[in-house]
């Protein structure tokens, strides 16, 4: 244990880098005699491109090339891929449509790059790029899941004919549609999932730098996963053989999902680095984040719900539409499926389960995983569907959802997720008593007399973490293995370095994988540093998302570690002439317990690598390496419950509290995890009350800067009541579930059962900006 | 291409500059100053935060010229050699950032919020200040509690001094 181990809140290592600006993203990095690319973008949703003319800006001061789609056709670089094969309820396999890493033919959303050009200086690239001419042919575009479904809507590509890139199900049609027949209540509802732009603060960048000696290539980027991104970039681009191609991930700004993804600009980088014989540098402005980075949720939804004369639930039954912008972005196709739909029996004991997903192609920036990523939308259809019973069958919220929820573990959902362990009564307990829902009547009656209108609301959210099992991946469609990497090496001094796939981007992985290695061998974290992030350095990983690197990542660290440990006792007992099982670790000494004997850390190491007095036929070094799959999912639920005042005159909703419980099983950095909840949290009330990407009928992107995309500022949100229970996960050797999704995946519905309780309107959709809440008061 | 002289972080520097250049851009660079950083196009995100003279101004909208003479203190600027401002080590201790890029710039426009209300603050004036500087990861909660503190140790340096 101990002041730094397990449970500790230790103040992270890395901060110290980050607060006197001496952090290393992407953008700070320069290379000798490196160049700059600067895109030209498409201005239509949906056009033919008849010429491109780059005579005028080749010919420009500074220029050093320009070049266009067709060269990367002409080159043979692969189109992007989608990595997660989806097939229809008929069987057949998803409608995909090429995607070239810039436009040769047709562009399909604003923004697609058509061309780059590569220059002396950034100013130099941007003016030039205003002297390619693009002669253009408009098409009608399809903007949204409506318009791409209607009949003779915009095609966008031969292969989806009607827009549809499948058309999936899931669960027991037959099951349902008889429990529906008996049912005493149903419940039903029709919401929009609204469409999110995730904004990490940092925009994505890439510096591609080409050893035409050596034939090698190396890329900096702004990625969650760097070996993911060499792995795609080789297999399925050519760019290089994976041994020719070295990626590495500094510091990174944030992701929350749309940095796992391998994007049109890096690819390009390194081809043009190739093709100009000089480093590319590419670094994205806010404007172009808006326009290519993969935006998240965006469904419509159809939802109903069963329930018995004794409000028992029965069946659930949903048909979701899930937009995929204009082409399948490397995971889109997983996000409404396995990600989404095996999630929707949410915290309750449903006996049948039904739901239907449609993928549509629409002439938008493609739609992938976003913090949350398919959960979030489960969440917010099933516990506003909850709440909307209670309402309707006169049931206090708290008591029906008491009254469904899963109390035996395992539990088997009709929806393949087996629930291993979970106590969601203990969480709404404590939920309850935080936020004081005994005195809530109270309080209403205190707000209406002072005209304004008080609400409570609710949300009991699971998800799915700790992604994934390999082979049950593998079985659903998806193209990787979902296991972790590690390598524990101790050096001959006794220091340590923990070498891992897992990438922090903002997760504080330096700190908190650090604290583990303190809790085994007792000794301070600064004698451990993490190393991550760089294809060079650190064996095959497959990165951050998915709320995976404490549940995955520490449990490869936990394997190295045990396996290093076992080495050394063998080490210590030989040196100490005890025997092996007599050595435990304690304060970084092997000690043989009962005796006063003991020998420290450096000493073993030491032994180790001088090798002059080790245990008959034992190699030499203290490095052991692990690879850690999961054996199922992990469960992290939790009760949100949200305060709030509507002013009638105005539709401003103000909060009044925040109160999140979340079962995470073991705490590693209790700390670091409030801190997760907390910018979860802020994301959920983000696309609740002010976010959303709105196109325009022609497809033009209405809200593309941070003047017109209303992202959460300090004065929008609360401060939060956080805190937790404990089942601890039965699934890996840490009792880890998972911190990094939970708020942006409960908080949503949250909110909107409150404002609804409190105007007294059920028909409300997100955002709840004031003009949509003050006319929903005023239609009640 | 004008000349430019100005101290920065306490140095004399000139340079010889496109008319264009931004603040920002000239200290990352052409000083390799890149503790100071841009998160957007609009001036709306505050990450490129430093004191001109003394006042928090967002470097992505000033151009060199509007600070030729000024005294400009970037993030590298603010600790004494190995003693963190009492800002920074607000935000450290109560855990204030995660990928840490919107940090450099919370921290200047937050010495400044300080430095204009005195030790004076609450929550709510911390939020409404801090409206003009966006962060994804936190969520605030925990850089009201930086600046909340760092307030009261600074509060408490100045009674020292
Ligand atoms: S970069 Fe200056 S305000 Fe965003
Ligand atoms: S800490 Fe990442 S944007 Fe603020």
């Amino acid at each position: 244990m101990g002041i730094e181990g397990i449970g500790a809140s230790v103040v992270r290592k890395e901060d110290r880098r980050f607060i006197t600006g001496k952090g290393r993203y992407v953008d700070d990095i320069k290379i000798i005699g490196m160049t700059y690319a600067h895109f030209v973008r498409s201005p239509h949703a949906h056009a033919k491109i008849k010429s491109i003319d780059v005579e005028a800006a080749k010919a420009m001061p500074g220029v050093v090339d320009v070049l266009t789609g067709q060269q990367i056709v002409d080159d043979k670089v692969g189109n992007l891929i989608c990595g997660w094969a989806i097939h229809s309820k008929d069987g057949s396999a998803m409608k995909m449509g090429a995607w070239p890493a810039m436009a040769p033919e047709t562009v399909r959303f604003v923004g697609q790059a058509v061309a780059v050009v590569i220059a002396e200086s950034k100013n130099l690239a941007r003016d030039a790029a205003e002297a390619v001419v693009v002669d253009y042919e408009e098409l009608p575009a399809a903007a949204d899941i409506k318009a791409a479904i209607a009949p003779g809507a915009p095609q966008l590509h031969p292969e989806a004919p009607g827009n549809i890139v499948y058309d999936w199900e899931i669960g027991d049609q037959k099951a349902v549609d008889e429990a529906f027949g008996k049912a005493a209540n149903v419940v039903s509802f029709e919401l929009t999932n609204n469409r999110l732009v995730p904004n990490a603060m940092e925009p994505r960048a890439a510096i591609a730098d080409y050893d035409s000696a050596e034939e090698h290539f190396t890329l900096y980027t702004t990625s969650q996963n760097p070996h993911v991104a060499r792995l795609v970039l080789s297999a399925f681009y050519n760019i290089a053989p994976e041994h020719k191609l070295r990626v590495v991930a500094p510091d990174v700004g944030g992701g929350f999902g749309s940095k796992i993804f391998i994007y049109p600009e890096e690819m390009v980088a390194l081809w043009a680095s190739k093709k100009v014989g000089r480093a590319v540098k590419w670094t994205g402005d806010r404007s172009e984040a808006f326009l290519t980075d993969a935006h998240g949720r965006d469904h419509v939804s159809k939802a109903e719900l069963a329930f018995d004369k004794d409000n028992k639930m029965l069946a659930l039954r949903v048909t979701t539409h899930a937009n995929f912008g204009a082409y399948m972005s490397l995971f889109s196709s997983s996000v409404p499926t396995y990600l989404y739909a095996t999630l929707l029996s949410g915290q309750y004991n449903i006996p049948a389960i039904y739901t239907e997903v449609i993928g549509v192609y629409t002439n938008t920036t493609p739609v992938d995983a976003y913090r949350g990523a398919g959960r979030p939308e489960a969440c917010y259809l099933l516990e506003r569907l909850v709440e909307t019973a209670a309402r309707q069958l006169k049931v206090d919220p708290a008591e029906l959802r008491r009254k469904n929820f899963i109390t035996q573990f395992p539990h088997q959902t009709p929806v393949i997720m087996a629930y291993d362990i979970g106590d969601f009564n203990a969480s709404l307990d404590a939920a309850l008593k935080a936020a004081d829902y005994a005195g809530f009547p109270a309080r209403k009656a205190k707000a209406k007399a002072e005209g304004k209108l008080r609400g409570l609301g609710f949300s009991c959210y699971i998800e799915a973490c700790g992604i994934a099992p390999s082979k049950a991946v593998g079985s659903l469609g998806a193209g990787v293995g979902l296991w972790e990497s590690a390598e524990v090496r101790v050096n001959p001094v006794g220091t340590i370095e923990i070498l891992t796939g897992s990438h922090s981007h903002g997760q504080g992985h330096e700190t908190t994988f650090a604290q583990l290695v303190a809790d085994r061998l007792g000794i301070p974290i600064n004698q451990v540093s993490i190393v991550h992030g760089d294809t060079d350095k650190v064996q095959f990983g497959m990165g951050t998302y998915g709320s995976r690197s404490a549940a995955v990542g520490m449990s490869a660290i936990f394997k190295a570690m045990e396996k290093v440990e076992a080495k050394a006792k063998k080490i210590a007992a030989h040196q100490l002439e005890a025997s092996e099982g007599d050595i435990v670790i304690e304060n970084g000494e092997f000690k043989v317990t009962g005796t006063d004997k003991s020998i420290a850390l450096p000493m073993v190491a030491l032994a180790a690598y001088t090798a002059h007095n080790l245990p008959d036929g034992m190699e030499p070094g203290l490095k052991e390496s692990a690879f850690y799959d999961p054996t199922n999912f992990t469960f992290p639920a939790g009760s949100y419950i949200c305060e709030l005042e509507v002013d009638p005159g105005t539709g401003k909703t103000s909060f009044v509290s925040f109160v999140a419980v979340d079962d995470f099983g073991r705490l590693i950095n209790p700390m670091i995890v409030e801190g997760q909840v907390h910018g979860g949290l802020v994301q959920g009330i983000g696309q609740a009350l002010l976010e959303n990407a709105i196109y325009d009928d022609t497809g033009q992107l209405v809200t593309a800067s941070f003047m017109d995309y209303a992202m959460p500022r300090a004065d929008d949100v609360p401060s939060f009541k956080v805190s937790h229970t404990e089942t601890l996960c039965p699934g890996n050797p840490l009792g880890v579930k998972g911190c990094g999704e939970a708020g942006a995946i409960g908080a949503s519905a949250a909110v909107i059962n409150a404002i609804t309780d409190a105007i007294g309107n059920n028909k409300l959709e997100m955002p709840a900006t004031p003009d949509r809440v003050w006319h929903a008061i005023h239609a009640a | 291409m004008s000349k430019i002289s100005m101290t920065v972080n306490g140095k004399a520097v000139t340079a010889e500059v496109e008319d264009r250049t931004l603040l920002v851009h000239l200290l990352r660079d052409h000083l390799n100053l890149t503790g100071t950083h841009v998160g957007c196009d609009t001036s709306q995100c505050g990450a490129c935060i430093v004191h001109i003279d003394g006042r928090a101004v967002k470097s992505c909208t000033t151009l060199v010229g509007q600070a030729n003479g000024a005294n400009i203190t970037t993030i590298e600027g603010i600790s004494k050699g190995d003693e963190l401002h009492p800002m920074q080590a607000a935000f450290r201790d109560n855990h204030g950032l995660q990928c840490g890029y919107c940090t450099p710039g919370m921290i200047m426009s937050a010495i400044d919020i300080v430095h204009r209300h005195g030790g004076d603050l609450d929550e709510e004036t911390v939020r409404q200040e801090l409206e003009g500087n966006i962060c994804r990861c936190t969520g605030y909660h925990n850089i009201v509690k930086s600046v909340l503190d760092a307030a009261s140790r600074m509060k408490v340096a100045q009674a020292a001094e």
